[in-house]
């Protein structure tokens, strides 16, 4: 056959311009989709899970420094007023965040300030500098990623009345409430107010405000899930009743 | 284009092979840690603060 013997003595196909320009738009495809997965699926899971580690590598230090502690009687409940920690320096990791309903292994760590990339891409949550601190009259704020960088608050719309935000510190545990959600436009900085949406009023409650971006992976507008203090305990007195089925509650 | 760069390759297609996938590993290292993230930090600009 004499197309066998052309196809073995085949000359090398010659480089075009078309054949590169082809070439090149398929490998532009293809980064962009790589890219795509990077972002949305492969970094997320990465900076997730490395947010989790440094939460639980956080708290390890707290347990050590509870164990010489004062001991609590078994079945105590009330603990008086929650003790207020001073405000840390700036990227500094302060506590963690347990929300059940965000998934039973679910932990985050909260560092102080609000920065992209100092903070939000990296640490995982951020607080609100100037706005007050767990268990302290007034508005403790914090806010984070809803998708990508591990996105902290992923699952924040899925919160439901009375679901227990819970935050750890080196003081104790401060266990919160879930009450309302709120969408503002991004300008809406009234929900960090000591009484949210409220200017120069005095505050008597204890309020956890949890900031993100709404919809999701867009910036138009932002969700804002408000809770109210319900309850505190100290370090040694173990985690609160809320976290009895989640993984690793310190 | 990368015909021409198979061919330019020495070797068996064993080796060539081999030679392919490192720098397919090589060129998915660069971007993952510094190509992704820089273009992340343009094209990504998703705001979760309230500020004025």
């Amino acid at each position: 056959m004499s197309s066998h013997a052309t196809r073995r003595a085949r000359p090398a196909p010659r480089v075009t311009v078309l054949g590169v320009l082809g070439e090149l738009l398929i490998t532009a495809g293809l980064l962009v989709l790589l890219f795509l997965g990077w972002q949305l699926w492969f970094n997320d899971l990465v900076v997730g899970g490395e947010q989790r580690g440094a939460a639980l590598e956080l708290q390890q230090d707290w347990a050590a420094g509870s164990a010489d502690g004062s001991v609590v009687a078994p079945g105590t409940t009330d603990f008086g007023p929650p003790v207020v920690g001073a405000a840390p320096p700036e990227t500094e990791s302060f506590a963690t965040l347990y929300v059940p309903r965000f998934g039973a292994d679910y932990v985050r760590p909260i560092a102080e300030g609000v920065g992209t990339r100092t903070v939000l891409n990296t640490l995982g949550i951020g607080h609100y500098p100037g706005t007050q601190m767990p268990g302290e009259v007034g508005n403790f704020a914090i806010a984070a990623h809803r998708t990508t960088y591990g996105a902290p608050f992923a699952s924040i719309a899925d919160l439901r009345l009375g679901d227990p935000i819970v935050v750890r510190t080196a003081d104790g545990w401060y266990t919160y409430r879930f009450r309302t959600m709120d969408y503002v436009p991004p300008s809406g900085v009234e929900v960090l107010n000591a009484v949210p949406a409220l200017d120069g009023a005095e505050p008597t409650d204890r309020i956890i405000t949890l900031t993100s971006c709404n919809p999701r992976f867009s910036s138009a507008e932002r969700i804002i899930a408000y809770g109210v203090f319900d309850s505190w305990r100290p370090n040694a007195a173990g985690p609160p009743p809320e976290l009895s089925g989640v993984v690793d509650p310190g | 284009m990368y015909g021409a760069l198979w061919r330019a390759l020495p070797g068996p297609v064993w080796l060539r092979l081999l030679v392919v996938l490192v720098l397919i590993a090589g060129v998915l290292f660069s971007l993952v840690t510094w190509g992704f993230p820089w273009v992340d930090s343009i094209v990504n600009n998703q705001e979760v603060t309230v500020q004025v």
